[in-house]
């Protein structure tokens, strides 16, 4: 038995353990999966003193509500969120992007995300989880990963393998920043697809669906027509992908994306714009530029570097 | 053998073999996808074999698009190389519990559904690919007498185990999951077992398939 852990009073609408994510399984039908939004899932775990690739509990929209047992803890929470810390009697705003140290009895409810989808939850220590394939992540289509590869419900308790010894606390000013524009590649099957369809994919504007999901991003707005086929023969996806379906609206394949599809692929997002699409709530404007791979490639550079920079910082 | 390479966003190569469907081209596919996988290039994610295509995604923080085109390139295929394939006999039960498209068949096809099953069973099956849920494989050819159409509006759940029909194609639903393939029956065997890392899937790419009927009663008392 373990003498730290976290019951979980609340789970919130789709909390999830997450880490790096899980390679070299496409071809047997397994995502990717991982923290959707990599960087502030990074932030977390410098922030609380981890490895960087450490497990973390990723939640969207609403938070869990948690309740701590055992010997002090640093915690820290990424992301645009609103949360609040009870200790004894009393009760605190928390900020984010700041490590807090929490003890025996103190409670962290993690209210809700602001004008974003993901948040990040990351302890100071190893929390007991199963690997599968080298990866605690949840995968709740098949079932995969840590939790029995299910959201984390009430009553369950969560045990640590170990605390941290390092209990400084930490703090970084970040700021997440929005983006109208998602930059995207031409995909393979953009032929497909009219000149009105074309212009209308790259100069109007989309409105992310309330069915979007860790699978996909679903989007409305005008019909993207296609004039050649409707479908292909399946074959392999990526995170990124936008397929047009008959219906003509078009869906980006996200971190738990089904590893084969068979509707025209019309573009792939640029992995620079990646943390923010992910990051992008139901009801927000989406509008589409094209940039060449060779950009592409080096604003993704530039991108991680700042990463680099932001981590060393903290 | 692969006709064009490109990419596919910033992350992946598109490797095109081809359009048509046939198990020619798709054990090309398969070869290049073993070869790469033995070679273990660093910074290479994943590999997602189909019918004619093969992609390749990559970790952008390691390598690009260049650098893998290029190791692709300088792979070498021999045509004669043995394929380590296996061939697999699968249970299928298909009594009216399970076959819940059988009179969209028997309509659509317009045969008997003694008929349709004497076609479908007893066959062998290749299996093109595995995936879009975990371990799902897309075995072919039917005959084409065989061959229907999706459902015009995909179910919401289709149960586990279910063996289902498209055009030319047969598959397996390895989880519960929407869908809109002709069922015709299930199986009670697991194709799927996350509990087994090293070899989760029963049915790989290359391997040949033959469902073999088996009775309601012999489904309940299945034991592997």
């Amino acid at each position: 038995m373990s003498n730290n852990y976290l019951d979980i009073i609340r789970p919130g609408i789709n909390t999830t353990f997450q880490d790096k994510g899980r390679n070299h399984l496409y071809h047997i039908g397994i995502p990717f999966s991982g923290a959707m939004d990599n960087r502030n899932y990074l932030i977390a775990n410098k922030l609380v003193n981890n490895k960087l690739d450490a497990a973390v509990i990723e939640f969207a929209y609403q938070g869990p509500y948690i309740k701590y047992t055992g010997e002090k803890i640093n915690f820290a929470v990424t992301g645009d969120v609103i949360f609040t810390i009870k200790k004894k009697d009393t009760k605190i705003e928390g900020n984010c992007y700041q490590s807090y140290q929490i003890e025996r009895g103190d409670e962290i409810n993690i209210i809700s995300t602001n004008k974003s989808v993901y948040g990040y939850l990351a302890l100071g220590g190893e929390l007991d989880l199963k690997f599968q394939w080298n990866s605690c992540s949840i995968n709740t289509k098949a079932n995969i990963g840590s939790n029995d590869g299910k959201k984390l419900e009430a009553g369950q308790r969560i045990n640590f393998k170990k605390i941290n010894s390092n209990k400084d606390i930490k703090k970084t000013n970040y700021i997440n920043t929005k983006i109208e524009n998602i930059r995207v590649m031409k995909g393979t099957n953009f032929d497909y697809f009219s000149e009105h369809g074309k212009q209308i994919f790259y100069e109007k504007e989309f409105i992310v669906s309330k069915l979007s999901d860790r699978m996909g991003m679903r989007l409305e707005g005008p019909k993207i027509e296609n004039i050649v086929n409707t479908n292909i023969k399946s074959e392999g996806l990526i995170k990124g992908v936008i397929q047009v379906p008959a219906d003509g609206n078009p869906i980006i394949m996200l971190s738990d994306h089904g590893t084969v599809g068979g509707y025209p692929k019309i573009g792939a997002v640029a992995s620079v714009d990646y943390d923010r699409l992910v990051q992008m709530a139901p009801g927000s404007k989406i509008k589409f530029k094209e940039i060449n791979l060779s950009d592409a490639e080096t604003l993704f550079k530039l991108y991680e570097i700042e990463t680099q920079i932001l981590l060393s910082q903290i | 053998m692969i006709k064009n390479i490109s990419n596919l966003g910033d992350a992946a190569l598109y490797c095109d073999f081809g359009n048509e469907v046939n198990k020619s081209i798709n054990s090309k596919v398969i070869k290049y996808f073993k070869a790469i996988k033995e070679k273990k290039f660093e910074g290479i994610n994943n590999l997602t074999p189909s019918y004619n295509k093969l992609i390749i995604s990559y970790d952008l923080k390691k390598i690009n698009f260049k650098e893998v085109k290029k190791f692709v390139e300088n792979i070498n295929i021999e045509d004669s190389e043995k394929t380590n394939s296996k061939k697999l006999e699968i249970p299928v039960c298909c009594h009216e519990n399970f076959s819940m498209d059988i009179k969209r068949l028997e309509e659509i096809l317009k045969l008997s559904r003694e008929k349709i099953l004497e076609n479908f069973l007893n066959k062998e099956y290749f299996c093109y690919m595995t995936g879009f849920i975990a371990g799902m494989p897309f075995l072919g050819d039917l005959d084409e007498n065989m061959r229907a159409q999706r459902l015009e509006t995909p179910r919401v759940k289709v149960p586990k185990g279910s063996v289902a029909l498209t055009e030319q194609f047969a598959n397996i639903y390895t989880f519960e999951s929407p869908g809109g393939w002709n069922i015709l029956g299930n199986t009670p065997l697991k194709v799927f077992d996350s509990s087994k890392e090293d070899k989760p899937n029963l049915i790989n790419p290359g391997d040949t398939v033959i469902f073999k009927e088996i009775t309601l009663d012999h489904y309940k008392n299945f034991n592997e």
